[in-house]
């Protein structure tokens, strides 16, 4: 069963100097809370895995917390470009970060190999293109149709951190809305952490709802809004508004520190 | 006025299609459009994992809550690309990019050199097996010597599937492999398509021009767009 604790609690317990992380919600439930108290504890040479880092990243790494990203689009949707990273890649500010990156599927693909314990997943896709170069990739042959594929390897991260609408009081967890891929990263990872908006007596089974056990978690920490800007389907909004925002406050390092200062490093955990 | 005749082209493409896969943006947007004035069936794939999506405003991020709540299904991102793009469910994808080649080739991933790029962008996203899934890509992006260059910094993504490249000044398509001029929009010249082309540019031998846009096409882009 998975314990309900504090945040605080649960990220010095679970998420170490060196690790590589998966926070992960597809443009929806990204794990805002807990990524900020990583860097409230002043966590350190990251390897950050994320299919779309998104504005949670881009403060990570603006931060100087992580020394290598794994990724597939590395953009603010629908508003440009992400500041902070693209200062890190471009002019190694404030350190240098190696990149690997994939396609979409090819993350998805490795996530699901993970969670079903097995090496790597076969697919079709990257050849012919520059990204198999630069990449981990490799080209097998389907032993029954002779089919030219690629495999590309499980991802395991050491941690995965997600959040969810809601826990029952043991620890079981459900989410709804667009599901991404934190089923498959949690199950992937060694460890893992689940923030909710809301701790409820019993689960309420939802059409199209998620629900991992809550002894495939680790811990469960209660952080309401937890997910904002982001958004947490049925209970808050996406915040458009401070998507926008970010480019102008991520556009200038200065700007950036003070923000952070302000707004997270300053702020306590929920 | 350019930008609407781009969204309207756009928007016809998608007559008596079943399915299109879009991003954020103008594909977004022509394509609610096309449900509005040409095809109210059109089922809308966003790589959320939202099909069937129906929505009223054209979203910011392919996230917005108003995709999953008015979607026929809500499906994670392994099963999107692995059960529905993958095998061709998929009937048309709407594709944008930083560069575009003869080819119809498509760079999302960086200006100049990998190891240090001028330009850090995106990157791939569902961009490769979007274009190797769907059997028809339309490629939607701005018309300029920046965009269609010669010689693209990095492959992200394969034009071997793509039938034709939208843009605000015409319309290209694959003729022998290549890109040509096919059509233009009104009140654009070929020898304006050519100086906005960063390679030497093949022009079919009749080239169209794209019908005027309609009234209530205008009535219809301008009150979606006025809806924020």
């Amino acid at each position: 069963m998975a314990d309900v604790v504090d945040l605080r609690e649960a990220v010095a317990a679970l998420v170490r100097d060196g690790d590589a992380v998966a926070m992960e919600g597809f443009t929806h439930l990204i794990p805002f809370a807990a990524g900020h108290e990583v860097l409230r504890q002043g966590r350190t040479a990251l390897e950050l895995i994320r299919m779309t880092p998104d504005v949670l990243y881009d403060q990570l790494i603006g931060m100087g917390a992580a020394r290598r990203l794994v990724f597939s689009y590395a953009g603010n949707p629908g508003v440009g470009s992400l500041h902070r990273i693209r200062d890190a890649v471009e002019h190694g500010w404030p350190r240098p970060l190696e990149l690997e990156e994939h396609s979409h599927a090819g993350m998805a693909n490795r996530y699901a190999a993970g969670a079903a314990g097995m090496p790597c997943a076969l697919m079709r896709g990257y050849v012919g293109t520059d990204l198999e170069r630069h990449t981990r990739v490799e080209r097998v042959t389907c032993p029954f149709t002779g089919e030219q594929l690629v495999a590309v390897p499980a991802l395991e991260p050491d941690v995965a951190i997600v959040h969810a609408q809601e826990a029952d009081r043991a620890g079981n967890v459900q989410l709804w809305g667009i599901p991404g891929v934190q089923k498959e990263a949690v199950l992937a990872a060694k460890r893992s952490l689940v923030t909710v908006e809301r701790i409820v007596d019993a689960l309420e089974l939802r059409p199209g709802g998620v629900v991992l056990p809550g002894w495939t978690i680790d811990a469960v920490a209660v952080a309401p809004g937890g997910s904002r800007p982001s958004y947490a389907h049925g209970i808050t909004r996406r915040d458009n508004d401070f998507y926008r925002q970010w480019d102008a406050i991520s556009r200038d390092r200065e700007r950036f520190a003070a923000w952070m200062e302000a707004n997270v490093l300053a702020a306590v955990a929920a | 006025m350019s930008g609407e005749i781009q969204t309207i082209a756009a928007a016809r493409s998608l007559r008596g299609k079943r399915s299109v896969f879009i991003g954020v943006g103008r594909p977004s947007t022509a394509a609610i459009l096309a449900r509005m004035v040409h095809n109210p069936d059109l089922v809308l794939f966003y790589e959320s994992g939202t099909i069937g999506a129906k929505p009223h405003r054209v979203p910011l991020s392919i996230g917005d809550d108003e995709l999953a709540e008015t979607a026929d299904a809500v499906v994670s991102v392994a099963e999107m690309f692995n059960y529905w793009i993958g095998p061709g469910r998929v009937e048309v994808a709407f594709l944008g990019a930083a560069q575009v080649d003869r080819h119809a080739d498509l760079n999302s991933t960086v200006i100049g050199d990998y190891a240090g790029p001028r330009t850090r962008l995106p990157g791939a996203g569902g961009a490769p097996e979007i274009a190797l899934g769907c059997p028809e890509v339309v490629v939607i992006a701005p018309h300029s010597p920046r965009t269609f260059v010669e010689r693209l910094d990095f492959k992200t993504t394969s034009g071997a599937h793509t039938t034709a490249v939208i843009t605000d000044l015409g319309v290209l398509e694959p003729r022998d492999g290549e890109l040509t001029l096919t059509a233009v929009h009104p009140g654009v010249s070929v020898e304006r398509v050519r100086e906005a082309t960063g390679w030497e540019l093949r022009v079919a031998g009749s080239v169209a021009t794209t019908e005027e846009p309609t009234d209530e096409e205008l009535a219809a882009l301008r009150e979606l767009v006025a809806r924020g």
